[in-house]
């Protein structure tokens, strides 16, 4: 099978267009940078606390946020999380605050919601239990003491109790004791005993993190540095395999997809994550070896063909290896886009940054990094008064 | 040729039978695949689940505390001298923070002009680890040595790391991670990863106790209402050696703030227990956590309350009193803690004073949970996905490349068996980020054997027979692939060096699978078209 025979696009000769085009994706994202006054930050990078929670029903937004926002807490962002059809899940995140109390900002949450739907004094709430707290309280309840059961025994029941709540369907949030019952192998008189002893609240608590201002800042600048050493590095290789301009040239179009991919974060209001650096270290990589496989193929044909100008040069190398481009973008982005749509909410700005990145990067190897080698040698030549030929 | 044909077959073989072993071992059951990868690949908490904290040790406070143990010994010895010095004439700066740790400093007013020389070998021969300085005739500056403070930071690092292994320990979590993290001299961060925890909040309580026990003489039995009103009751001049220490009595509608007149060396403290244990008070049935003194401290604080029948002691937990009782006689070897609100805060009480105190207080810096449904849900989903994306990518390519996609199939599975092989031999921890650098490596791997068919495509078209053809395809997109291979490779070896965390799981992913790749895309992929050549005495047509 063959999707592309051999191709004579003039792809170089419309680089204005092309160019165009990439200014105007620029200037989109950077207006929306400059509107939004600069990229959205997950906390990882600003800082602050945030909560992922599962509620029983739909959960009530307004009222959350006037809860919380009551009890004093700096609420950044109240943000539904789709998992699935009728998740519920709810991400809270909090802004830093001055105060000192680092870590309370969960707790606060965490019983704000309880005020707001309800708890039981004396009980714990089975779904926001752990381990360790939930086999005590089995094993001290006077049914279960009298039983012939041993603390171990116990305590493994409750762990196999706690693994059905935390597996998908349930997902950390169990809705009826009953489902409980339809566990293999589990004693019916543990069953009765976290009847007395645990309720089911409307909510769990799914995750979440504090990260203080220093971290922050920290970490914003390990991943800016590692990554422009790595460009360093990939530059030095270049220039050293090629010339110099080639390797200036590819870096160019790297930074330029970058910059594109985190317009479209802000256009799409998408936060950046720590993970999100690790997309973005790989549509550096992938952008820049579409672009090494373009660059080699000028490099092979200017040994055969040493008469013929660069423009020509250039879009018969970017033609040669169009069937190439195609297909391994067509696959990468199969690959990326599956993991997109099913990969979950929690790789959602990652694979989101994987798509536009590979789209992006595809793009620039051919419209932006192939016309600087142009641009510089046009430079280069006009000097000598040569003009460039079609 | 036959030969050289056997002998990189074998290679391949050796290869893959390695990387199958490393990721499965010996298996005898399906189950055992399962069993075996569970226990090689280590996931990372992003993916299993789990909490990670950073916390910052409060050097500063460890410092000060040497400063007022110097101050303590400083009056005895100069006691001695003899120097005539008020209780307040020895006194210390007051570093808050971790920066300003270093300029902990002592000062000692009053020193004769006379006596300076005397007071100078005091200071040298008794306190070595301290400075003298003369800022004024009677007036003399102790700074700590640049050596000594390094010393005493590291060792209060060293320490915390200790203290939160113990306690990590006492509460049975399994396989975790404490170690030093960030710069040595100048963060005093402490990196703790506790896998598959269920109950984060009360475990981050636990390990951030400072549990700073001290059992103090009360050398006035009146309790204040505030500071003021207690140095107003001793003319502005408190007894030396005191400190005043708050104690929050519970009473009705709240609590009563008590401050009592401690006398600042205590009797016993917390290293002086052998053991501690929840227990109730047989009286009022409240929560109480009761200690067991070491035999040393036992006889002395025998000595003590048998002197001392009458008087009030003080049990101050981390600069705050616990409880305040009458010596009704003498003990010897026990006490408690009384006035907990309940079982949990006495088991964990008990628990950390078992683990032993930290030697300053510790701050969250960071804190990180999965909880485990939600570390459950994205492996589900992510894998699935991931999944789901390899078979399309593999569908693609057998379709579109017929019987040459079945050899780019074929090193693309190497490449990821080769992969996961070294990150279970070097027992590396797959996270997120890794998982990027294995999408990477599968587009890179998809690309190498694309750009290498296609390639011989090119020379098929340009009348080149098969072989030909085969040997100009290889032998052109093999420089391309260095190119684009080594770039990354290069690229992926800085950010391993200069990123941290999720950075250098992602650069060493990238890595592996790129070295993997340059090896399954020329070698193993050229070794299979070999393969299926051979012994066919006219190729003339090749299924690309």
């Amino acid at each position: 099978m063959q999707l592309l025979k051999e191709t004579n696009i003039d792809f170089i000769g419309r680089r204005k267009y092309f160019l165009g085009l990439s200014l105007l994706l620029i200037v989109a994202g950077g207006v929306s940078l400059f509107l939004k006054g600069g990229p959205k930050f997950g906390i990882d990078f600003k800082g602050g606390t945030l909560v992922y929670v599962k509620f029983k029903d739909e959960p009530r937004l307004d009222e959350i946020r006037k809860a919380l926002t009551g009890e004093g807490l700096n609420v950044a962002a109240l943000q539904p999380f789709e998992e699935g059809p009728d998740s519920h899940e709810l991400k809270i995140d909090l802004d830093l605050t001055e105060e000192e109390a680092l870590t309370s900002g969960q707790d606060k949450i965490v019983a704000t919601l309880r005020r707001l739907y309800g708890s039981e004094e004396s009980k714990l709430d089975f779904n926001n239990v752990g381990l360790e707290t939930l086999a005590d309280r089995v094993v001290s309840n006077p049914k279960i003491a009298e039983s012939p059961l041993t603390t171990e025994e116990i305590t493994e029941e409750v762990r196999a109790l706690l693994a059905f709540r935390d597996q998908a369907p349930q997902s950390g949030l169990v809705r009826d004791f009953s489902l409980l019952t339809s566990i293999e192998g589990v004693n019916p008189d543990i069953i009765s005993a976290l009847e007395e002893e645990t309720y089911l609240g409307a909510f769990a608590i799914r995750g979440g993190g504090y990260v203080g201002p220093k971290i922050g800042k920290e970490l914003q600048w390990q991943a800016i540095k590692a990554t422009l050493f790595a460009l360093g590095g990939m530059l030095v290789y270049i220039a050293f395999r090629f010339e110099w301009i080639y390797g200036v040239a590819a870096v160019a179009a790297v930074f330029h997809d970058v910059l594109i991919t985190l317009g479209f974060f802000s256009l799409f209001n998408r936060e950046i994550e720590l993970t999100v650096v690790a997309a973005f270290l790989t549509l550096v990589g992938y952008s820049m070896n579409d672009t090494i496989v373009i660059f080699d193929r000028v490099r092979e044909n200017r040994k055969l063909t040493r008469r013929q100008p660069l423009a020509s040069l250039l879009n018969l190398s970017v033609n040669q290896t169009l069937a190439r481009t195609v297909l391994t973008s067509g696959l990468t982005l199969i690959a990326v886009l599956c993991l997109f749509v099913f990969g979950g909410e929690v790789l959602r700005s990652f694979s989101f940054a994987l798509v536009v990145g590979v789209l992006i990067g595809t793009y620039s190897s051919v419209f932006v990094a192939s016309p600087i080698l142009l641009w510089w040698q046009g430079r280069a030549v006009a000097v000598g008064g040569q003009s460039r030929r079609k | 040729m036959k030969g050289n044909l056997r002998n990189r077959l074998l290679i391949a073989l050796a290869v893959a039978l390695t990387a199958i072993y490393g990721v499965v071992g010996l298996p005898t059951s399906l189950q055992d695949v399962y069993d075996h990868l569970e226990e090689k690949v280590t996931l990372g908490l992003d993916l299993k689940g789990g909490v990670h904290l950073i916390l910052q040790v409060q050097v500063q406070e460890a410092l000060r505390a040497e400063a007022d143990r110097t101050i303590r010994r400083l009056q005895e010895e100069l006691g001695d001298l003899p120097v005539p010095l008020t209780p307040d004439s020895i006194t210390r700066n007051n570093p808050e923070t971790i920066e300003e740790a270093d300029d902990i400093m002592i000062t000692v007013e009053g020193v004769p002009a006379e006596r300076a020389s005397d007071f100078r070998n005091t200071v040298e021969q008794y306190f070595p680890n301290w400075l003298p300085s003369s800022r004024s005739s009677a007036v003399w500056e102790l700074r700590i040595r640049p050596s000594s403070l390094a010393l005493l930071k590291n060792d209060t690092v060293t320490q915390t790391i200790a203290t939160v292994e113990n306690r990590v320990n006492s509460l049975g979590l399994t396989e975790p991670t404490i170690q030093q993290h960030g710069r040595a001299d100048a963060e005093y961060e402490v990196l703790v990863q506790l896998p598959g925890l269920s109950d984060p909040a009360r475990v981050m309580q636990i390990l951030s106790m400072t549990a700073q026990l001290e059992i103090q003489e009360v050398l006035d039995a009146t309790p204040y209402p505030d500071i003021d009103s207690a140095r107003a009751a001793h003319n502005g001049v408190m007894p030396p050696n005191s400190e005043l220490r708050l104690h929050q009595r519970p009473a009705v509608g709240g609590v009563e703030n008590e401050w009592y007149v401690l006398n600042a060396v205590p009797v016993i403290t917390g290293s002086d227990l052998r053991n501690a244990v929840p227990g109730r008070n047989p009286e009022d049935q409240t929560w109480e956590a009761r200690f067991v003194l070491s035999p040393e401290a036992g006889s002395r604080f025998g000595d003590y309350t048998g002197a001392n029948v009458g008087n009030l002691l003080a049990v101050v937990l981390d600069d705050r009193i616990k409880s305040v009782a009458e010596i009704r006689s003498r003990i010897t070897d026990q006490g408690s803690i009384s006035g907990l609100s309940g079982q949990q805060e006495a088991q964990d009480l008990a628990l950390v004073l078992r683990a032993g105190s930290l030697p300053a207080s510790v701050e969250y810096l960071e804190e990180r949970t999965v909880g485990a449904s939600l570390g459950a849900d994205s492996i589900r989903q992510g894998v699935r996905s991931a999944l789901l994306g390899l078979a399309l990518v593999v569908f693609s390519m057998l379709v579109y490349y017929r019987r040459a996609g079945i050899n780019a199939v074929l090193a693309l599975m190497l490449n990821l068996l080769i992969l996961l092989a070294m990150l279970s031999y070097f027992s590396f921890t797959l996270t997120l980020p890794g998982i990027a650098g294995i999408i990477l490596t599968i587009g890179m791997a998809v690309d190498a054997n694309v750009l290498i068919f296609e390639r011989i495509r090119e020379e098929l078209r340009a009348g080149k027979g098969v072989v030909g053809a085969l040997n100009a395809g290889f032998a052109k997109a093999f420089l391309t692939l260095i190119d684009t291979n080594l770039t990354t490779i290069i690229a992926a070896a800085f950010l391993f060096l200069f990123g941290r965390g999720p950075v250098q799981g992602f650069a060493v992913t990238l890595a592996i699978g790129l070295v993997a790749n340059l090896f399954t895309s020329v070698f193993v992929s050229r070794l299979i078209f070999d393969f299926a050549l051979a012994g066919k005495k006219q190729v003339k047509e090749l299924s690309i």
